[in-house]
């Protein structure tokens, strides 16, 4: 079993191939690790003497003080890449991350100095991840040590893909959304550490909350899933497979066969073992998003607190497209919230509260539903509608006389309260709220969005897709509560 | 290479793995299927009749299936009906006479090997019209209790197992074990490549099978190949 504590967790890092072109990825990786704030050694090989970045350049590893580095990011081309690693094994090196290409992609040459680079890396104690990749970031260790961009803020998702593109696509979202990221990992070519490797050590990370993976091939399936199964007891794994709809049915004589497409197949096999599967990348981020920020819903049943009616119907039809269930209010809970609401609200689940609350209204009906023992989760719509009214007060010319200064920070003093009142009644009552509003893209500086962000839980942009997440979490529930867990 | 076994060979398989074949019995002519039939207390009427054979997959096809048989007369007619329409590249073919289950509800179980995932079990709502809906769930094998109720979840189509046109809702428990039994199948005969049970009529809500297809590998000592 490889040891990735140092890709994850370097004491210092050696970049080879770096040159003082800004456009090459020796330089970029370079430039990446300095200015995302890594706090150990940092040693730059190239050809050319001088100094990139501020670092001096070394023209070779023996350079390197012994001990001072234990992971290698090589951009170094294969002819270079053997006796680099011999030299860098000798200096301490334990982990190694080759972005450069050339390999197994690039025709029967590279697939044999691929193999040689493995056999040597097995001798030499070696975790090689790549090659061909774009690199690998860990925010507790304030690594960004990729030949691209971005970085992330910390977080609890932990993302391993089999494209790199797609730890730039998390990455970005991560950025988006502000919920944030453990560590992330393309595996490239995967020659020696692959997906499964990357998930056991996500498993045992105490960083990690939940791993969030993007699979296109499965060599070995089998060994696949009986790796996988025991992971998922631990923590939740989302995943999203790409090229699933590139095989379709085989030719078969019997009637199962012809039945047992690879999407069929893969997506039992994800209900086998636990796995979270997402339709899409978006899907998969905000199921990973609300798995690392929410509690887990003991059950099925969900209540819908909104501010106005549609949200309220839009969301009970995207939950009745789930496992969820829109059950009616228990009688206790009714008459409470009864107590606190005007006549016209909807008495009903979606609870409507028909733009009749007041100071206090939100918070208190929040915390009566997501305390109540007969619902595992609450979806709250309608955050931000008072800001962004305030927004066209402020606006409209006649800001700040006729009132408007204080009406205006009314509204938005409200909205954050909402937001902050979904957070920690989540946390206090243990039973997931998940709040959605397109203001989350439309106007995100919203004190309501807003708000959420900067305590790092998810507003999803729309009802429906608060609901799938939530469906994702009560499914990995069920199957935990299936098997005793 | 793999074999393809006759519908009587893949019955008493299934059998023999606790999985339930509507009762049958079988002969080679007119006389011994008649005659063994008769001594069956399980094999009642209504009957089917059908000619089967390793080289014969699609017996509705050729209309080498016999619904409703409702007396002697008609069984003998039926059965010298079916082996006139044998052929020569049928090769050995034999009568098989079961009792005609009734219900309404017909599912589909099966096992494939999956290039990447290897031997693999599935339940789905099954008939004629099986793949063209394919509402089906797969698991791979062996599963557990647990994941068989999950397979039996994750269908669309619950509705067809609740209650149904007078007929009491699917029996889970007898689905469960059907499953869990057929999954253990490959494990414990590892010459087994697949099998179709399709349909599997829901009798009183349990699953009977009333046609059963399996793939060995030939060189299986499962049957005298």
């Amino acid at each position: 079993m490889p040891d990735l504590r140092s890709l994850f967790n370097p004491r210092g890092i050696i970049v080879s191939g770096v040159s003082n072109h800004p456009g090459k990825f020796g330089f970029v990786t370079l430039h990446n690790i300095l200015s995302c704030g890594f706090q150990g050694p940092v040693f730059a090989l190239g050809r050319e003497a001088g100094e990139v970045l501020n670092v001096p350049v070394l023209a070779s590893i023996d350079d390197v003080p012994d001990g001072a580095a234990d992971f290698l990011f090589i951009c170094t081309p294969p002819a270079l890449n053997e006796d680099l690693l011999r030299r860098a094994a000798a200096k301490g090196v334990t982990a190694a991350f080759c972005a450069a290409g050339g390999y197994r992609e690039a025709g029967p040459d590279g697939a044999e100095a691929e193999a040689r680079l493995v056999a040597l890396c097995a001798d030499l104690g070696i975790a090689l991840a790549g090659p061909n990749g774009q690199g690998v970031v860990s925010t507790p260790a304030n690594m960004c040590a990729q030949i691209v961009a971005p970085y992330a803020p910390p977080g609890r998702i932990a993302i391993a893909s089999q494209s790199g593109n797609f730890v730039s696509s998390f990455l970005n979202m991560a950025n988006h959304t502000g919920v944030g990221v453990s560590r992330a990992v393309a595996a490239g070519n995967a020659s020696v550490l692959g997906i499964a490797d990357y998930l056991e050590y996500f498993s045992d990370d105490d960083e990690t909350a939940v791993s969030l993976v993007y699979l296109e091939s499965v060599d070995d399936g089998r060994e696949l899933f009986e790796r996988i199964r025991p992971l998922s007891e631990r923590k939740p794994i989302v995943v999203v497979k790409g090229g699933a709809s590139a095989a379709g049915a085989r030719a078969a004589a019997s009637h199962t066969g012809a039945l047992a497409t690879d999407d069929a197949v893969f997506d039992g096999m994800c209900r086998q073992a636990g796995l979270i599967r997402a339709r899409d990348v978006e899907e998969a981020f905000e199921a990973a998003a609300t798995f690392a920020t929410q509690p887990l819903p003991k059950g099925d049943r969900v209540v819908v607190v909104t501010t106005v009616g549609g949200w309220g119907v839009a969301a009970v039809d995207a939950i009745a497209d789930t496992r969820l269930t829109t059950a009616a209010l228990p009688d206790d809970l009714f008459a409470a919230i009864n107590d606190k609401l005007p006549p016209r609200w909807s008495k009903n689940n979606p609870i409507d509260m028909a733009g009749g609350e007041t100071r206090d209204t939100v918070p208190e009906i929040l915390e009566l539903v997501a305390g109540h023992d007969e619902v595992d989760a609450v979806v709250l719509l309608g955050l931000g509608i008072q800001s962004r009214t305030a927004a066209m007060l402020r606006s409209g010319g006649f800001f700040p006389d006729h009132g408007l200064e204080r009406i205006v920070a009314f509204h938005e003093r409200q909205d954050t309260r909402y937001a902050e009142a979904a957070a920690e009644i989540s946390a206090s009552t243990g039973t997931p709220v998940v709040a959605a509003t397109e203001l989350a893209n439309t106007d995100p500086n919203n004190p309501a969005p807003a708000t959420l962000r900067a305590m790092g839980r998810l507003c999803h942009a729309s009802a429906g897709r608060a609901v799938r997440s939530l469906h994702h979490l009560a499914s990995y529930a069920a199957w935990r509560r299936h098997r005793g867990l | 290479m793999t074999l393809t076994l006759s519908e009587a060979e893949s019955r008493q398989i299934m059998a023999e793995y606790d999985i339930f074949v509507s009762p049958f019995v079988t002969g080679s002519t007119t006389n011994e299927v008649v005659a063994a039939a008769q001594a069956h207390p399980a094999v009642t009427f209504p009957l089917v009749a059908k000619l089967c054979g390793r080289a014969i997959a699609h017996k509705t096809e050729r209309g080498l299936v016999r619904l409703n048989v409702n007396d002697e007369t008609a069984l003998r007619q039926a059965c010298d009906e079916l082996l006139a329409k044998s052929r020569p590249e049928d090769g050995d073919v034999e009568l098989l006479v079961s009792t005609m289950v009734a219900g309404s509800r017909e599912l589909i179980a099966g096992l494939v090997d999956d290039p990447q995932f290897g031997m693999t079990v599935m339940v789905g709502i099954g008939g004629v019209l099986a793949e063209a809906i394919a509402d089906v769930s797969f698991r791979l094998a062996p599963i557990t209790e647990v994941d068989a109720a999950e397979m039996i979840d994750d269908l669309a189509t619950q509705r067809l197992l609740g209650p149904f046109r007078g007929e009491p809702q699917a029996d889970r428990t007898a689905l469960i074990q059907m499953l869990v039994a057929l999954s253990r199948l490959p494990i414990n005969e590892p010459s087994v490549r697949s099998a179709d049970l399709n349909p599997l009529i829901l009798v009183d809500g349990k699953p009977v099978a009333v046609d059963a297809l399996v793939e060995v590998a030939d060189d299986t000592d499962l049957i005298d190949a």
